[in-house]
């Protein structure tokens, strides 16, 4: 039997909802729409199903979350990733924390950032640059936000630039919602491998 | 609605001709998609449970308690008169009395929340589908909020 899992990991976790998530047969034209789903396109995520019990939020969520962490310019994906973990280190979202950990390692070839957090948490020793935009992001995370006009200098003492911090608050912010849907709605399971 | 006028900039204060008006014009995509998100959780069509008066005033306490006070107006005056009577009777009687801590919690606690906590939801009455709308409401304010603050900090506001 799965377990729920309470730690950190680059490991992306099965999604167990807590809700009873809406049924394809039974999802109305509307629902189906939201869902994108076409007679070859019929997989669907549970935590999709889940949000599709509110269809009007769900449709206009999965463009801006696509807009702020893919589109082109600004910040780097992996750096938007960085804002991503804080994130969710900071409001315990075990599923997004890995997700997001595993899309960083990938997108840098590395698993270094994402061992150090791992490992030590808030107290990773990071570079310049990646400690303060962890930093930044943690402390935007915080409730209530504590991040501070001396946390905006430091990104831009380690040379970010307006476009790039713009985009660092919008991905920081976007987990912040991500989390509260994410961690709040449902568990984070061991996969079925691991069993 | 131009892209200074979308309510997330009007809080923050940014404006066009502000130093940082020129990332986010490049970003205007973005603020506009926020801009039907904030319809979304706020003023749907399929509101359930939470008539948008009701979201409203959670929006408020949601940005009061996390220090926005120029969204917190923006969403009280939004209610007008109703906010106060809003405002009683949400802290009396059930499922209220369940929904507003569960509110609290989800949005300024979240790292805490467990799994008892949907539960208790479910036992007042609160179904599946409202719950998941309640979430989007908290949700969408809380990232909301950290936007307009990171806006301000980026325009040398405190």
């Amino acid at each position: 039997m799965s377990k729920v899992l309470h730690k950190f990991t680059r490991k992306v976790p099965k999604w167990r909802p807590r809700v009873q998530p809406v049924k394809l047969d039974d999802a109305t034209p509307t629902q189906l729409d939201a869902l994108q789903v076409t007679p070859s396109n019929t997989k669907v995520s549970e935590y999709v199903l889940t949000l599709a019990h509110d269809v009007e939020s769900l449709k206009v969520r999965s463009p801006l979350f696509n807009a702020i962490m893919y589109d082109n310019g600004g910040m780097s994906r992996t750096e938007r990733e960085l804002g991503a973990i804080a994130a969710s280190m900071v409001n315990r979202c075990i599923y997004c924390a890995a997700v997001h950990a595993d899309r960083h390692a990938k997108l840098s070839n590395s698993t270094e950032v994402t061992d150090k957090l791992l490992a030590r948490g808030f107290h990773a020793e990071l570079s310049t640059r990646d400690a303060a935009i962890f930093n930044f992001a943690r402390k935007l995370s915080e409730s209530p936000p504590q991040a501070n006009a001396d946390d905006v200098e430091a990104l831009q003492k380690v040379g970010l630039k307006d476009d790039e911090i713009l985009d660092l608050i919008l991905s920081t912010s976007l987990f912040g919602w991500a989390n509260r849907l994410m961690h709040v709605l449902g568990d984070p399971m061991q996969p079925d491998e691991d069993l | 609605m131009s892209l200074f006028e979308t309510s997330t900039l009007v809080v923050s204060g940014v404006s066009a001709e502000s130093s940082v008006g020129g990332a986010i014009a490049t970003r205007s995509n973005i603020f506009e998609m926020t801009q039907l998100a904030e319809a979304a959780v706020l003023r749907p069509l399929e509101y359930g449970m939470f008539p948008h008066d009701f979201r409203a005033t959670l929006a408020y306490r949601i940005a009061a308690r996390a220090g926005e006070s120029g969204l917190a107006e923006y969403y009280a005056s939004s209610v007008g008169d109703k906010f106060n009577l809003a405002e009683s009777i949400m802290i009396e009687g059930e499922p209220e009395s369940t929904l507003i801590p569960f509110v609290d919690k989800a949005a300024n606690a979240t790292r805490d929340i467990v799994a008892e906590d949907i539960s208790k939801l479910k036992a007042v009455g609160v179904s599946d589908a409202d719950i998941v709308r309640l979430c989007e409401l908290i949700a969408f304010v809380a990232y909301q909020v950290r936007v307009a603050l990171g806006l301000r900090l980026m325009n040398g506001g405190a």
